[in-house]
């Protein structure tokens, strides 16, 4: 029950700290329709299978991804610019339950991204936004964005121990968009791409939110999000306990 | 039992000049510092920059590990029970630094009061109490961002009260606050004392620690150079005496002259608006003050003054020793 709290309690603080960022919103916002543009472009010029639909909801989980992968790192950044970093790290519950929080409210402010891209793609490219099974999206939403924000878990686990890690968040971004089908179909791309799409959660995350939309199953995309957020709970809890004494033995954790 | 024990601890820094060609080089910061401090005590770790204060109190509230050497905080290993450690411990690093800028002081109170497992019922009447305690009533639901650098400071003090501690450690808690709110914050630290908590306070202001402090340790290059009451320091160069000659333009070389000088024990300089101050402290039975203005060249000579030394003096000369 105390976790619970704990992580609700978390999860509310960062959200509206980061909602209160314009910067954030901003580039949750503006940069994902530029994004999503080109994709609805690429759409229509390109003779794709699918629906339009299916190409936004690709478009705003680039902008979830994105803001986690931008907001994982960055935030864990500003804390060690800011300060709060050491008085996160030295207080009494493990570290998990204090950046976990913050991960899924990086994941969860993506959300303005996906909503950005459905409303412009709505208004100027004519996206029908009818969902063919509202339950089923009801459901894959949130754990699309949970499964995302424990992927931001492991990311930040670096974060935590190098003080440039953030660098490897603008690696990360195009690369991800690519391999998990977010930006063009996995059918189009090389079979080595295969393998590493499964073990990534934004793969199985829009799969389901796109199975939602069509009346197809998204169940079992449901479930595959749900079990790689498990097992990314359990590798991240591991290396950010590896990584947390790492930056007490090395003193990285502070500016100076 | 002493609350807080420190034992040989040491501390190195690994640390590299160049870009290509990478030189890397290891900085003692701590070189086997001991000392252990008593249920109650207001503990005083004095030292200038640089000397390895907050280094120690990092180690002591376990965000870095000892190179070597232990500390128990509540006879809890700082390394191996870290989360005992934190459970019993406050503290409070001194600056604008480590608060939430875009979010209320009371959030950012809220937010740790979680953290430190504050029961929820307790949560809204101890913050009410702490707010109070530290004068920021009334501010609490403004952004932390529109802060002075007092409120900042006051609103970290109340953080690391939140859980009620027996133990609280303040690392310079009153550098760059103004001097009303630096008097009220040594009240508040007083107050933390009087009601029996374990302090320990670094700062390099003396009269802070002459004020504040039941023991005081002296620290300079990483390592303890005097330990005990503020009276017991004093009398260290109780038996000496200072003289302050105030120069317009100290020639150079000065303070390698008069440090030659038979019977010196320490010297420094103070900037004063328009003037310098050499501040010399020599054995109490030699006259010095002939052969200090012999040093200075024909420099411009303003006010002489003899005095009895302070803390501050036999801070200086401790270090100076060094």
């Amino acid at each position: 029950m105390r976790i619970l709290r704990l992580l609700w309690v978390g999860w509310k603080f960062h959200v509206k700290s980061l909602t209160l960022s314009a910067f954030f919103i901003l580039t949750s916002i503006l940069q994902p329709i530029i994004f999503a543009s080109v994709a609805y472009f690429m759409f229509r010029t390109g003779a794709r299978e699918g629906t339009l639909l299916y190409v936004a909801l690709g478009a705003g989980m680039m902008g979830i991804w994105s803001s986690t992968l931008f907001g994982s790192g960055g935030a864990i950044q500003w804390q060690r610019w800011q300060g709060t970093l050491e008085y996160c790290i030295a207080v009494p519950p493990p570290f998990l339950l204090v950046i976990l929080p913050l991960t899924l409210a990086t994941a969860t402010i993506g959300l303005y991204s996906l909503t950005a891209t459905l409303v412009w793609g709505w208004l100027f490219f004519d996206v029908p936004l009818e969902v063919a099974d509202p339950l089923a999206f009801a459901v894959a939403l949130p754990v699309a964005v949970v499964g995302l924000g424990l992927l931001g878990l492991i990311l930040a686990s670096t974060f935590v121990m190098y003080r440039n890690a953030n660098a490897l968040s603008n690696l990360l971004e195009y690369p991800v968009w690519l391999v998990t089908g977010l930006l063009v179909s996995l059918s189009l791309m090389p079979g080595w791409v295969g393998p590493i799409s499964w073990v990534l959660a934004p793969t199985w995350g829009v799969n389901a939110l796109r199975e939602a939309a069509i009346a197809g199953n998204p169940w079992p995309e449901i479930g595959m999000c749900l079990v790689l957020g498990a097992v990314y709970l359990v590798i991240g809890h591991f290396a950010l306990q590896h990584f947390e004494r790492l930056a007490r033995e090395r003193a990285t954790l502070s500016l100076t | 039992m002493a609350v807080v024990e420190a034992i040989d601890l040491h501390r190195t820094y690994r640390t590299s000049t160049g870009t290509f060609r990478r030189k890397w080089k290891d900085v003692e910061a701590v070189r086997g510092v001991s000392f252990e401090i008593g249920e109650g005590e207001l503990f005083g770790l004095l030292g200038p920059n640089g000397a390895g204060k907050t280094t120690t109190i990092k180690m002591l509230i376990t965000l870095l590990i000892p190179t070597s050497g232990t500390a128990r905080v509540l006879g809890h290993d700082v390394v191996k029970d870290a989360r005992e450690v934190r459970k019993s411990i406050g503290y409070v690093f001194g600056g604008e630094r480590g608060v939430y800028e875009r979010l209320s002081g009371y959030d950012n109170l809220r937010y740790f009061a979680e953290l430190y497992g504050v029961p929820p019922k307790r949560i809204r009447p101890r913050i009410d109490e702490l707010l109070e305690l530290v004068g920021l009533r009334g501010r609490e639901q403004e952004r932390a961002e529109g802060y002075s650098r007092g409120m900042k400071q006051r609103l970290h003090i109340a953080r690391g009260l939140l859980h009620d501690p027996p133990v609280v450690f303040l690392d310079e808690p009153t550098i760059g606050l103004d001097p009303i709110g630096a008097r009220e914050l040594r009240a508040t630290v007083a107050s933390l004392a009087q009601a029996g908590k374990t302090i320990l306070l670094t700062t390099h202001y003396m009269f802070e620690a002459d004020a504040l402090c039941d023991r005081i340790a002296v620290i300079n290059r990483g390592q303890i150079v005097a330990e005990g009451t503020p009276a017991d320091l004093k009398q260290r160069v109780a038996d000496g005496t200072v003289v302050e000659v105030e120069v317009f333009g100290v020639p150079e070389g000065t303070v390698k002259r008069v440090r030659g000088l038979s019977g010196v024990l320490s010297v420094s300089v103070e900037e004063r608006e328009q003037a310098q101050v050499i501040i010399v402290q020599t054995r109490a039975d030699v006259e010095l003050t002939q052969g200090i203005l012999g040093t200075l060249d024909g420099a411009n000579v303003g006010r002489i003054s003899r005095r009895e030394p302070t803390l501050e003096d036999a801070y200086v000369a401790l270090v100076a020793e060094q």
